[in-house]
């Protein structure tokens, strides 16, 4: 059992916890994740790490509530326990030598790019960071990108807060004002990051992507969270989850993660509905 | 008492095969006392023993069935658990045709002796009336690590533990047992006889940490640093192979791990899993060996047609008998000589798999017939989930994360005859070893290993 240490809601939809797993905080990297389990019947879902700890062996996690686990993961209050928490699994995400980087984020997807900012911040690399909502209720951590960037955009998709419009066009600004990137950090939904490598492409600036595919064990056992990367299958779980965003096969990794979409819409429905019976 | 000297063996009452292809109990019901006794009545009880020569434990097979004919089962359980660390497991799982029973003097003018059936009756029996608990050894001071909790693992600690070694098994996932809970079905091998072995080694006194990797969470020179002396790797086939053609990624394509992994350990197949798994109508699935019968069979009792397609023929099947006899009774269709070319997809989902015939030729190197191409021979098969099942290759955390450890060119660890690998004090064993295998093979790695962990930590 792992105990949760602190919940903080960061958004009405995104909800950050620091998990006690003092093995797992020890090794921890920006870039991999964990696979949790919130009780015994519990479906394994994997989680990209969003911060550590090492002293008080804390992992920090943030999740949007979308499906049933996440829902239930998210009922949890501090001093309550999770069943598992293993990791830190897949490779950390490979920073070495990089003087300037742009770190884009999106959504919950900031979560992930914020460690990776943080750790190339404390390295001395300058990172501009491009962060973006669908709106003004639903920014997080803010401050924290801030203090991790020499330059920070916010993009909203209805202008409410920031700049209205989507992360690819400070992003495709910049290059065409000569910034002069090491590399592209993007890390959001699939669709985001198809669109961030497609911006960086003709600029020829090296661009990694973070996935996130269905997982199972995690370990390099299952097969289930292949992608097509260069032509080749790779495993998200031990060849990733970083990859080079101009080999990935995007429209495919799309169409598998809507592989269990009704299956999780109803069981999402059906948890909920439980929770406000039980409320009731 | 008169020898048994019918030519036939018992049978082994099964569930009917209509009714249990829509469930997930067990198949195989196990013989009562009385046809136990009337088996072992079969066992001439040969002097050279020539059926311990053919178990990769050594299990003093007459022995044990002497025990049987004079109704003493609680006896003939101790012969065998002095050799094997699963008896119940290995009674349902062991390819016993090709093992002790290959080499039954009984077999050349009849059926051998049913020694996998009275193996399994023998645990069974003492499962269910044993009520004295496992004496826990004196601890010897020494302390050794086990990564996995599979079949060689489990071997490993509870013959390391019955000579008083301090044993902690390291699991990745959060339930100990390996492919015994992940890969074998419920029908096949239940899951509270799993637990029930894992409980007999945890009251023996080894310690089981589950969620901990190995090569992520801790590293092997990390266990040596912190007061382990030796460490058996047995963790156990990896990544999954796929045949690189077109159509893999499509949805509803599975390896049979994962397939097996979300029914088996997951429990998918029951109502109001957490965990899904696709329904589907017309399943293929590519492959011939015993983990290619389980996701046939899983998938048949989830209500899918289910066509199994094999590039040789019924005789090459790396299947155990059993279970491909059990899987025709089942209604699974095979086609024999038939390879998958690619798979036709419609909005990403799978609509179909297409084929050509094959025909054999030479042996390869494997001794087995060579299939090759019947030219213009391609054939649509209906599908709307296919299951790849073609073997996996060993799992690269381990090995990327301790500097020289030596694997061969396949990924496995090179070991010697002891289990010894290319670093002192680290041995391993099972699929990490071999790729995929038997349950019986990787528990001889692990019996094999604890033998030479002892010799090494006593010098």
């Amino acid at each position: 059992m792992y105990k949760i240490l602190s919940k903080k809601v960061l958004n009405p939809t995104v909800t950050q916890m620091d998990i006690e797993a003092p093995l797992v905080a020890k090794k921890a990297q920006a870039g991999q994740f964990i696979i949790l389990r919130v009780d015994d019947a519990g479906e394994r879902i994997p989680l990209t790490v969003a911060g550590f700890d090492r002293e008080k062996g804390s992992v920090r996690i943030i999740f949007q509530i979308v499906g049933a686990t996440t829902f239930k993961l998210n009922q949890k209050q501090e001093g309550d326990y999770i069943a598992d928490f293993v990791g830190p699994l897949g490779k950390a995400t490979e920073t070495t030598g990089l003087k300037r980087v742009c770190v884009v984020g999106g959504g919950v997807g900031c979560a992930i790019a914020l460690p990776v900012a943080q750790k190339l911040h404390e390295q001395g690399c300058q990172v501009d960071s491009i962060i973006g909502f669908r709106n003004k209720d639903l920014v997080i951590l803010e401050d924290e990108f801030k203090s991790a960037s020499k330059s920070l955009k916010i993009m909203t998709d209805d202008g409410s807060y920031g700049q209205k419009g989507l992360v690819t066009e400070p992003l495709k600004n910049a290059l065409e004002n000569g910034a002069e990137y090491d590399e592209i950090f993007a890390i959001g939904p699939l669709v985001m990051m198809k669109f961030v490598v497609a911006t960086a492409k003709p600029f020829g600036v090296k661009t990694t992507v973070s996935m996130n595919p269905v997982m199972i064990d995690g370990t390099g056992m299952c097969g289930g969270c292949r992608l097509t990367v260069g032509g080749e299958t790779k495993f998200a779980c031990v060849d990733g989850p970083d990859f080079d965003g101009y080999l990935v096969d995007f429209d495919e990794a799309m169409s598998r993660g809507a592989t269990y979409r009704d299956f999780e819409r109803h069981a999402y429905e059906k948890t909920c509905n439980l929770f406000k019976k039980e409320v009731e | 008492m008169t020898a048994n000297m019918s030519p036939k063996r018992n049978e082994m009452p099964t569930q009917n095969a209509v009714v249990r292809a829509s469930n997930f109990n067990e198949v195989a019901l196990g013989y009562s006392e009385e046809t136990a006794i009337d088996e072992a009545m079969r066992c001439l009880t040969c002097k050279n023993m020539p059926c311990v020569q053919g178990c990769p434990v050594n299990i003093h097979i007459p022995e044990f069935i002497e025990k049987i004919k004079s109704g003493d089962f609680e006896g003939a359980y101790q012969v065998i658990s002095q050799s094997s660390s699963l008896p119940a497991v290995c009674g349902r799982v062991c390819p016993q045709e090709t093992q002790c029973e290959a080499k039954c003097v009984r077999g050349i003018k009849g059926e051998s002796v049913g020694i996998g059936r009275l193996e399994r009756f023998v645990a069974d029996w003492h499962n269910a009336h044993n009520t004295e608990g496992v004496e826990r050894p004196q601890s010897n001071g020494h302390k050794v690590a086990v990564v996995g909790s599979g079949p060689s693992g489990l071997t490993c600690a509870g013959d390391l533990a019955k000579k008083g070694y301090e044993v902690t098994v390291f699991e990745a996932l959060h339930l100990a047992g390996g492919v015994l809970v992940y890969g074998i079905p419920e029908f096949r091998l239940p899951k509270a006889v799993v637990q029930k072995e894992v409980d007999t080694l945890k009251a023996l006194g080894v310690k089981i940490e589950t969620n901990v990797v190995i090569g992520k969470t801790i590293t092997v020179d990390e266990l040596f640093e912190s007061g382990f002396e030796a460490v058996f790797i047995g963790s156990g086939a990896g990544l999954p192979r796929f045949m690189g053609i077109k159509g893999e990624s499509l949805n509803g394509v599975y390896s049979a791990n994962e397939f097996l992994t979300r029914n088996n350990l997951m429990k998918a197949y029951k109502e109001g899993s957490a965990t899904p798994v696709m329904q589907t109508k017309k399943t293929v699935v590519v492959g011939g060996g015993n983990v290619a019968m389980d996701a046939a069979r899983t998938a048949k009792r989830l209500g899918a047609d289910v066509t199994v397609v094999y590039r040789r023929t019924e005789n090459e099947l790396p299947a155990r008998r059993e279970e491909v006899e059990h899987a025709m009774e089942e209604g699974i269709a095979f086609k024999f000589l038939t390879n998958p070319l690619e798979i036709n997809g419609k909005d990403g989902w799978v609509d179909g798999i297409v084929c050509e015939r094959m025909e054999l030729s030479e042996p390869d190197e494997s001794g087995r017939a060579r299939p090759v191409r019947v030219p213009d021979s391609a054939f649509t098969v209906d599908a709307d989930c296919v299951i790849m099942s073609i073997g996996t290759s060993p799992n690269p955390l381990i090995k990327s994360t301790t500097d020289g450890l030596e694997v061969n060119k396949r990924g496995g660890i090179v070991v010697n005859e002891d289990g010894l690998t290319s670093r002192t004090g680290i041995y391993a064993g099972g699929d990490a070893v071999t790729g995929a295998a038997t349950v019986i093979l990787a528990m001889g790695a692990g019996k094999t290993a604890a033998k030479a962990i002892d010799e090494y930590i006593k010098g």
